[in-house]
């Protein structure tokens, strides 16, 4: 029988199917951050239940960590107390945690890939809705609940029923200033928010297979803003090349081994998906979002649609926006370019290209959060801090930080940001904050003009 | 886990489309390290205003409204995995979520702890809606052995679905731990002859 990308790996890790019922799956590789996996250790030590399989489990502390000072003791004492916790329990049950200060500390989703824990053909899960960007690597990534988590401690398994199975291909060729997060947008924008619940998505054509790692990432980031449960892209030389060599990828022999199973790690031609579609690469121009989720999305150059709709209403009340109007020329003060979407060295290396020589504009708080300790070294090695600080941005340390504003890194009420961030729900910056979701490109146009520019007029 | 076999309540009506659960539990909420206390911060910005008072439109701010039922728009439950989100809406005194459809990861955490979402269709959910609205008084009944969901007062019901294996769990109060703990014979047997 056909089978796709994602049937093959699926299908390689089930240990068994209950009749009329959940698939037991069984996990490769587990992620564990400080928010959603107190209590799952909570519930194994309750039940008297020990970790099953701790090798398999790798810990990192992201979600509420401060972005300065971090070799200081952690002010919020809630979330000193967290990160405790997680430290605790990561060494009553000898799982290796990289905690903050580690040179391997960073965003999970950014710290598994550049230390080669992710690799294709792997099943991943993770307490966090993200998890789908390790897809990018041809990888079944999904994320859990923290009652998941407990039973991947307590069995290395999940049950889940098989998703049913997408396509989404973009074929052609990229206008000036697109990025993978543009496309994104753009597919979601066009798709729903809810286009995508009950599938896992494959992303397919010339566009993702001519992409970088990191925008692959970013690509598969977002699988889960249109409700999907993952993203994946079939394994390629681009995938074997960024995973060799890294910490933890297999070396010589294995490697090689390894790499002829990935190989065969792609849809067959002619395998059934449950939903398709299409998009040319033409079509799609820099994106930003007026409204509150990810699907409200528009071209820069577009108006805000106009739509009937209660939520629809409530959601433009919200921003300050009006059905119609264009968001070219809105005053902006804040801009954030870090999360797990946008936070890789391609990110500050497309926006420090564009910032270079050029200051922020006076009004634009500006704040660059890297993904990970490796990649705030990167940024040193390439001097690109250099040219953040002379533009009048502030670097920071790692972390999700005001992705989610867990920790002081909040937009201020009625405010607006612009954020390479993955959600504009209502508050998600902070209480009252405004987001509109955009890629490292148009935020660093955005820093520098003081409001929203259309600024492919100005690209060569 | 608790048993859930039938329901009848009153409902709150949330008719607001793409829930998603940053407004379910806020992200600065999530600092705690037990499953307690979630309850009082459920929509916490859309009960209260940034001053702690409470937001008197809102409908769980409303006395009229009240129930074990709530009664939610399209696509209830998106956004970030968080199980906080479950946990606030049961501590909260909900048992059940319906709505005319659910979020993946919000879906499969409700189930794990005994809160039963009920997905049933747009016509049906604007009939919910309406009934609610003419009489917030009015009783549905859940009945998960049957996967009924029934208005009382007008005789209207629609059957729901539900996963064998999780209405089985909800029935007897089972939850998944249990069931893969029993299987670790299976699953180390798997890992043996795992090749890649």
């Amino acid at each position: 029988m056909k089978k796709t990308l994602f049937d093959k790996i699926w299908d390689a890790h089930v240990v068994e199917s209950i009749p009329n019922g959940p698939d037991i799956l069984y996990i490769d590789k587990h992620l564990i951050h400080e928010v959603t996996s107190p209590q799952a250790f909570q519930e194994l030590k309750d039940r008297n239940i020990p970790v099953f399989r701790p090798d398999k489990t790798v810990a990192t502390a992201d979600h509420n960590t401060p972005t300065e000072n971090q070799h200081l003791p952690v002010k919020d004492l809630l979330s000193r107390k967290q990160l405790k916790e997680l430290t605790q329990n990561c060494e009553e049950n000898k799982i290796t945690l990289y905690g903050l200060g580690h040179p391997y500390n960073g965003i999970v989703h950014v710290m598994a890939p550049e230390l080669g824990i992710t690799q294709p053909g792997m099943t991943m899960v993770c307490g966090d809705s993200h998890t789908s960007t390790h897809g990018a690597f041809g990888t079944i990534a999904f994320g859990i609940g923290t009652s998941q988590v407990a039973q991947v401690f307590a069995s290395q398994s999940v049950l889940v029923e098989k998703p049913k199975k997408l396509r989404v291909n973009v074929n052609g060729k990229l206008k000036k200033g697109v990025t993978p997060k543009d496309i994104i947008l753009y597919i979601i924008s066009e798709l729903g928010t809810n286009s995508g619940t009950g599938y896992f998505c494959e992303y397919a054509g010339n566009v993702f297979e001519e992409m970088s790692m990191e925008g692959r990432m970013t690509v598969c980031n977002m699988s889960i803003e249109m409700g999907a449960r993952g993203g994946l892209i079939a394994p390629d030389q681009t995938t074997y090349d960024y995973v060799e060599g890294r910490e933890f990828a297999p070396k010589g022999e294995a490697f090689e081994k390894l790499k002829t199973y990935w190989e065969s790690l792609k849809t067959d031609e002619g395998a059934e998906f449950d939903q398709e579609y299409t998009f040319e690469a033409e079509a799609i121009e820099p994106m930003v979002t007026y409204g509150t989720n990810p699907g409200m999305g528009i071209k820069i150059s577009q108006a805000i649609p106009v739509n009937e709709s209660k939520s629809s209403g409530k959601a433009l009340a919200y921003m300050g926006f009006t059905a119609g109007e264009s968001l070219i020329d809105k005053p902006i003060n804040y801009i954030f370019i870090g999360s797990c979407t946008n936070s890789r060295i391609e990110d500050f290396r497309i926006a420090a290209n564009y910032i270079k020589g050029k200051k922020k504009a006076e009004n634009v708080n500006a704040l660059i959060v890297p993904g990970s300790r490796q990649v705030a070294a990167q940024i040193e090695a390439e001097g690109l801090h250099t040219i953040f600080e002379e533009a009048g941005f502030q670097l920071r340390q790692p972390g999700c930080s005001a992705c989610l504003a867990m920790n002081d890194d909040k937009i201020p009420a009625g405010e607006y940001c612009v954020s390479t961030s993955n959600r504009n729900f209502e508050g998600r910056q902070g209480q009252g904050s405004r987001t509109i979701l955009a890629s490292p490109l148009t935020a660093a146009a955005t820093a520098i003009a003081g409001k929203i520019v259309d600024f492919t007029k100005h690209l060569n | 886990m608790e048993k859930f076999i039938t329901l009848t309540h009153t409902a709150v009506p949330l008719e607001i489309e793409n829930i998603d659960t940053d407004q379910i539990i806020p992200a600065r909420f999530l600092k705690a390290t037990d499953k307690a206390g979630f309850g009082e911060n459920l929509f916490r910005d859309w009960r209260f205003d940034k001053e702690g008072n409470l937001k008197e439109d809102f409908p769980l701010n409303q006395k009229k409204y009240h129930g074990q039922i709530l009664v939610a728009g399209d696509n209830f439950g998106c956004g970030s995995s968080r199980e906080h989100a479950a946990w606030a809406i049961k501590a909260y005194g909900f048992k059940v979520v319906v709505s005319s459809y659910f979020a993946d990861i919000f879906k499969g955490n409700s189930l794990n702890n005994g809160l039963l979402p009920v997905q049933v269709s747009p016509e049906f959910l604007t009939e919910l809606f309406k009934a609610i609205e003419e009489n917030p008084s009015t009783e549905i009944k859940v009945d998960l052995e049957n996967q009924v969901i029934k208005l009382i007062d007008k005789n209207l019901e629609e059957r729901f679905d539900i996963d064998a294996y999780k209405k089985m769990c909800m029935l007897k109060g089972f939850d998944d731990i249990d069931f893969l703990v029993s299987k670790l014979d299976q699953i180390k047997a798997f890992e043996e002859q795992q090749t890649v």
